[in-house]
């Protein structure tokens, strides 16, 4: 199963590296990643598959977001294809 | 892979723009749980409910953290009970709806609905004694909801109902009046009564549907705002296109959310229901998209097209999305629960002759209008006629949700709470309708009802 993860708040440094050492710790594989400034926003998505990871979604899911609090960023992750519903026929 | 911009639209209308599954409906059929002694049938259907919606909560959180997209209520609605209590000849048909309180209960979902009954060409005897037990049923139980189709296009208004719905509604009222006659916000009044609503108070397990279906209901009037926004000064064919792609967007997350349901839970899909539901919540307002559209105040002069306009391409997007479209499918227009409504009906601009020409061209009727308590039982018989007669001459679905608020004069506010919101007090017509109202029998179906 494929997820996707944003990453959405203020640049500071080592944003990266703290979600992808949480995603290496529970075996999901990182597809692809972008990376946008926007509205001076710092902007993440990546596409990550979670069918070898080692927690179940829901735990992942716990984990990321505890981790964006301590950064005060907002960090979600949710089914690919919700995205792929709404936008792709 | 999907590209970000659109994924930060889909999170946009998530977080800030209150997109969400409004409910997911689990019908079941309680055909097979008659039975002559009472207290065997209700046993039959506590175990049939809970045993079928065991999971259905835990299925609608775990799609919701998946997905990442709320899903607000699961519900149940079932077979009207008048069906399924008439082979039982007791007086006290309570007891079914207390069985149904247990079993919603049980399996954790806040609404439960099906205490109903159709007798838009006439009652059985089943269907007598459950309209006779609305009120205390739903005054004594949490959960369940109820409904009563009065009338049909093929078979005209059934008066002798519609006159007893408006002393149903007034009794339901006084009984319920320490908390603002909550009793009435459980009980619609239908013409047209589609079998497979998903959403409360007026959902029921129509007599042509499967074992256990799946039906969901979508909601998004926030999202349609926005959209809206970014066409401001556009003519109203661009308009029209802007909800209709928004809408298309919204309906593909019901239809993932009802496939998904409906292959988690083992239970055939039924429909999605393309209404815009709104919520007391800011930003979640059908009122608010009118007035996007140009109006100064829902309810002046324009509402009515800018609200046909608006019904239209929900449902034209709406249908493109999703393999089965039914239940209700249009905009809502609840006044208690929609922020904007409740806005307009204080500031004058709404009225009830207004929302009564509203639900015309929109997918209900008089939808949690709060009158005051000194209405008499024939004017509400009598707003449920005009309202029946709309959906009837119309060939669509109406109905009543009406809220005599004891004691409360015109202007004054009911607070309900949570989803069901607060409604001021609205004026009704002072004249007289009870002599025709006490005229009973039935209106014959109109002319165009003859299609065959």
């Amino acid at each position: 199963m494929k997820a996707v993860i944003t990453v959405i708040g203020k640049d500071r440094v080592g944003i990266i590296a703290a979600v992808s050492t949480i995603l290496a710790d529970c075996n999901v594989n990182i597809l692809d990643i972008s990376q946008t400034i926007m509205r001076e926003f710092f902007t993440m998505i990546m596409l990550v598959d979670i069918s070898k990871a080692t927690i179940s979604f829901t735990e992942l899911a716990e984990k990321l977001e505890k981790k964006g609090k301590e950064l005060a960023l907002s960090i979600r992750i949710q089914h690919e294809d919700i995205f792929n519903s709404m936008h792709r026929i | 892979m999907i590209n970000p911009f659109e994924i930060l639209e889909t999170i946009k209308m998530i977080q800030e723009e209150n997109l969400d599954i409004r409910t997911i409906t689990m019908g079941i059929s309680l055909r097979d749980c008659c039975d002559s002694d009472e207290r065997v049938a209700c046993a039959k259907i506590y175990d049939k409910i809970t045993r079928l919606a065991a999971n259905l909560v835990k299925v609608g959180e775990d799609i919701e953290r998946e997905y990442g997209i709320p899903i607000v209520n699961k519900r149940i609605a079932v077979t009207p009970v008048s069906i399924i209590a008439e082979s039982r000849d007791t007086a006290d048909y309570v007891k079914f709806a207390e069985t149904m309180d247990r079993a919603a209960e049980a399996v954790g979902v806040n609404f439960i609905g099906g205490y109903s009954a159709l007798v838009h060409k006439g009652y059985t005897n089943g269907d007598r004694r459950l309209i006779a037990s609305i009120p205390e049923a739903l005054s004594t139980t949490k959960r369940v909801c109820s409904s009563v189709n009065v009338a049909t296009t093929k078979s005209g208004i059934n008066m002798d109902a519609v006159r007893e719905m408006g002393f149903v509604i007034k009794k339901a009222a006084e009984l319920t009046a320490s908390e603002g006659a909550l009793a009435c916000a459980k009980l619609v009044v239908f013409a047209n009564a589609p079998e497979d609503n998903p959403f409360m108070a007026g959902a029921f397990h129509g007599i042509g549907e499967p074992e256990c279906v799946i039906n969901v209901g979508v909601s998004g009037p926030g999202v349609v705002k926005c959209a809206l926004e970014k066409v401001r000064g556009a003519d109203l064919g661009v308009v029209a296109e802007t909800i209709k792609k928004t809408a298309f967007k919204i309906t593909r997350v019901g239809q993932l959310v009802a496939q998904e349901a409906s292959k988690r839970l083992g239970v055939q899909f039924g429909i999605v229901d393309l209404s815009l539901a709104p919520t007391p919540a800011m930003g979640d307002s059908v009122a608010h998209i009118l007035e996007e559209m140009g109006l100064e105040k829902c309810g002046t002069h324009g509402t009515i097209a800018a609200l046909a306009l608006l019904n239209d391409a929900v449902k034209k997007g709406g249908a493109m999305a999703s393999s089965y479209v039914g239940g209700l499918s249009g905009a809502f227009i609840p006044v208690s629960e929609d922020a904007g409504m409740i806005e307009a009906v204080q500031s004058g601009a709404l009225s009830v002759e207004k929302l009564e020409a509203m639900t015309c061209v929109c997918s209900v009727g008089l939808d949690m209008i709060v009158v005051p308590g000194d209405a008499s039982a024939e004017t509400i018989s009598a707003i449920i006629a005009d309202e029946m007669a709309i959906g009837v001459v119309n060939s669509k679905t109406t109905a009543v949700r009406i809220i005599p608020a004891l004691g409360k004069k015109e202007g004054e506010i009911v607070e309900f709470g949570g989803l069901l919101g607060r409604g001021p007090v609205m004026r009704l017509n002072r004249f007289s309708s009870k002599t025709f109202i006490e005229r009973g029998g039935r209106i014959p179906a109109p002319i165009h009802s003859l299609k065959n």
